[in-house]
């Protein structure tokens, strides 16, 4: 086009502050990267601990021979030595512990002769002690019968032997956790009133068929245990050393290099399950984190029940009869300053308050006889009204701006119906404020169920034996403590005894941290969203 | 009908001698003015003159606006003052209703909108609720339109459906007297004859008083108008008198939009 310039053409202004834009532009990209890739990394850590790879057999040089190794590639790494000489190592899980003392190893990559995937090793998942990464030996029954690994029958024998174990640990748990459980605390109530009130031949009674029922449950619980130690799994190692594993330690037995894609992601899947399904083990590091799940949610959700109805009165008051002045003014500072207070003053202050001070004065005069403290120690609903403390800022402040936001002419309609203050706040700004009420309480449960330092000090514990909500009268036990996915991720992070192999635990139990805040946050927007087209404010 | 109502039977509403402050600045001076009951009212006059706010002043609305206030003279609703201590707003407001400029419905259901105020006045029954509710959108000749969808959402209606809900949540109550601040103003025409319509229906109840900024719609449906200038009452008197042969230079050159 001819450049011949018009009245319209540039003068440069038009593009004044474009350089501002690239800068906020610059500006969002480097969240989004950061959020992004901290997804990322959680995400394919956390997936990949239960992918299950291939187990490969190495053969490596030792300077005085060759040694082989089984397990599977964790990481590999450049080292440089003290002449430096740059190696390139490769860190394998090889499991066996009772026979290497460390589940990982660096090996250097040149000195590796050989590597194979052979079809029939297998990787075994038992009670205590790790995995075991070995060829099939032979079981050894408990009768004096035994079956070879290359008996056509060993792969079904294996099955019911495992098939066999899982009941009878099932059994077992049922007797140990449930009728003993339940004999134990009758019997410690029955003492505790004996020493109140005196025995009488009632109580002593009772007391003698509860200690029969106990000898009886005792010789049943023997009987069961006795049914699974009779049973041994022997197991090369590929270094040709030998593993014996009691049928009763077995818990689960995968071979890897068999299956195929179908066979591996049903592996996975079973230990997604497994991991979100059952009671933790070995100091946390392996099994579930079923408790912690539990945990979590039940004190979310109790803090919200908490956090919504109190912060919601407040701001009413504050926003709807309070006097504006210096006064108010002054509140809400301090209300939008306890947001900034460090979480861990909180804890500090539940703990003062309500666990020593509140707990005190329930467990004196609901609890006079109990010999341990039932409120007045850490428990879920301490933990909750804590959080709800520390979270009750954000829902004053969104329910404030909500009430703010509602149409001057709404109010004025429902007092030129002839109500009251109160009736048109209850009937008519409450209901439409409702989805901005939500959005706080959205905001607070975020906040509380990620916040782990309070929770320390006010109810959370590394294992729990028992959940705050089970089929145990009065099923909502408020006073016990509890797990919790953030504080069982530093638990495993940086409090076990082998950090390098909690690792993956750590990544898959961030994923799941997150995945359950944002689907409690999602079910929160879900209503808030019908409410707001329930509620929708006029268009016209 | 209260005893009030037999001892005036003819006066709905008597301003006397009635200043009026927002805070310090006067918005309206010397206001005198009575309303005859069963009539409309029509309020015309430039924007910013005032006729919103009396209209405010006559269920004490201005109450909720921090310093406003009527520091001069009276405001007599069926013989009594409207701001001595025995009058509760609330039932004040009960008695008389209004409308406003800007339909504002709540968000809920056309029928909770419409029940809003026989519910919080103290009724319960459903049945009787029932009838309340469709006897005033009968009388907002809404029925027919929202008969069908009485539990859907009142924002679904169009604005002068809108309109007409809200007159039929200020009928619900059973008021005697209808404030309405510029009720057609955002409508369009349609809308707007056919709420024209129904406020020359409901002049067989009630006692209207109408803020309008169109000079026809003063002249098709009022009996009286009040023509305010800068804070103050400058003719009032029959609607064909005021329009035809008004007293003042001002009126004169508002009505026949000379103004400027
Ligand atoms: N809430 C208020 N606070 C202070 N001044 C107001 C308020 N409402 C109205 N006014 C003033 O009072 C005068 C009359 O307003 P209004 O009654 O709304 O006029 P109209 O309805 O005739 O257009 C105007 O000057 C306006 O600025
Ligand atoms: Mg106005």
């Amino acid at each position: 086009m001819d450049s011949k310039p018009t009245s319209f053409a540039t003068t440069g202004r038009s593009r004044k502050g474009e350089p501002f834009v690239w800068l906020t532009a610059a500006g969002l990209t480097m969240g989004v990267v950061l959020t992004l890739g901290l997804l990322g990394l959680v995400v394919t850590k956390g997936i990949q601990t239960f992918w299950p790879d291939r187990i490969q057999v190495f053969e490596i040089d030792t300077g005085a021979g060759t040694e082989k190794v089984a397990g599977y590639v964790v990481q590999e790494r450049e080292r440089r030595d003290p002449q430096g000489v740059d190696h390139e190592e490769i860190q394998i899980f090889r499991g066996n512990r009772e026979l290497f003392g460390e589940k990982f190893a660096f090996f250097d990559r040149a000195s590796i002769r050989s590597q194979e995937i052979p079809e029939d090793i297998l990787l075994v998942e038992r009670m205590e002690g790790g995995h075991v990464i070995a060829r099939a030996g032979k079981i050894l029954r408990a009768d004096g019968t035994e079956v070879p690994a290359n008996d056509p029958g060993f792969a079904t024998s294996l099955d019911e032997l495992i098939e066999k174990t899982d009941t009878k640990r099932e059994e077992l748990r049922r007797i140990e956790k449930i009728e003993i459980g339940r004999n134990a605390r009758e019997v410690k109530e029955l003492r505790s009133l004996e020493r109140f009130e005196g025995s009488t031949p009632e109580t002593q009674a009772r007391l003698a068929t509860l200690n029969e029922e106990f000898l009886k449950l005792d010789a049943e619980r023997n009987l069961v245990r006795q049914a699974l130690a009779g049973d041994v799994l022997l197991l090369d190692a590929v270094d040709g050393r030998e593993i014996r594993i009691e049928a009763g330690e077995l818990l689960h037995i995968f071979r890897p290099n068999q299956a195929g894609v179908i066979g591996r992601t049903g592996e996975m899947l079973r230990r997604v399950w497994h991991f979100l399904a059952s009671d933790p083990r070995e100091a946390n590091t392996e099994g579930g984190v079923y408790p912690a799940i539990f945990g979590t949610v039940v004190m979310t959700l109790v803090m919200s029940l908490f956090v919504t109805p109190f912060g919601v009165v407040a701001a009413i008051y504050l926003r709807e009869y309070a006097k504006q002045g210096p006064l108010v003014r002054a509140v809400r500072i301090s209300v939008n300053n306890l947001a900034g207070v460090p979480s861990i003053v909180f804890g500090v202050f539940g703990l003062a308050f309500f666990i020593y001070f509140l707990g005190g004065v329930v467990d004196s005069w609901f609890f006079p006889r109990s010999e341990e403290p039932v409120f007045k120690s850490g428990g879920v609903l301490w933990a909750s009204l804590t959080l709800a403390l520390l979270t009750v800022p954000v829902v004053i402040v969104a329910t404030e701006e909500a009430l703010a936001a509602v149409p001057r002419g709404v109010r004025e309609a429902a007092l030129a119906c002839g109500a009251s203050k109160w009736q048109a706040i209850q009937r008519v700004v409450l209901p439409a404020s409702l989805p901005g009420i939500l959005t706080g309480v959205i905001l607070a449960m975020a906040r509380g169920a990620g916040e782990v330092a309070p929770l320390m000090l006010v109810g959370v514990v590394k294992s729990a034996p028992d959940l705050p909500i089970d089929g145990e009268a009065p099923f909502i036990h408020a006073e016990r403590q509890f797990m919790h996915l953030g504080f069982h991720i530093y638990d495993l992070g940086f409090q076990s005894p082998d950090s390098e192999a909690a690792k993956p635990m750590v990544f898959a139990t961030t994923l799941l941290l997150i995945t359950i805040v944002v689907v409690m946050n999602l079910a929160a927007i879900i209503i808030r969203n019908r409410l707001r087209k329930k509620y929708a404010t006029s268009s016209f | 009908m209260s005893d009030t109502f037999q001892q005036h039977p003819e006066t709905a509403i008597e301003v006397a001698d009635m200043d009026f402050h927002y805070g310090e600045s006067k918005a309206l001076k010397d206001i005198r003015l009575t309303v005859p009951r069963g009539r409309i009212v029509a309020f015309i006059g430039p924007s910013g003159c005032g006729k919103s706010t009396l209209l405010r002043c006559f269920n004490r609305m201005n109450d909720l606006v921090p310093g406003a206030r009527v520091t001069r003279g009276s405001i007599h609703i069926d013989g009594v003052e409207i701001h001595s201590p025995e009058v509760d707003p609330v039932e004040l407001r009960r008695r008389v209703g209004m409308v406003f400029q800007k339909s504002n419905p709540f968000p809920r259901s056309i029928y909770e909108n419409v029940a809003y105020g026989p519910r919080i006045a103290g009724t319960k029954s459903k049945s009787e609720l029932d009838g309340i509710v469709e006897e005033a959108l009968k009388g907002a000749a809404l029925w027919s339109e929202v008969e069908s969808r009485l539990h859907e959402s009142a924002f679904g209606l169009s604005g002068g459906q809108q309109q007409r809900l809200c007159i039929a949540r200020a009928i619900a109550v059973r008021p005697e007297i209808l404030l309405m601040d510029e009720p057609c103003s955002a409508l369009d025409p349609v809308a707007t004859a056919k709420v024209e319509e129904l406020i020359l229906d409901l002049k067989r109840n009630y006692t209207i008083v109408i803020v309008t900024h169109n000079m026809q719609q003063a002249t098709r449906i009022s009996d009286m108008t009040a023509f305010f200038y800068l804070g103050e009452l400058m003719e009032y008197g029959a609607t064909t008198k005021i329009f035809t042969r008004p007293e003042r230079r001002e009126t004169e050159d508002y009505v026949t939009g000379r103004f400027g």
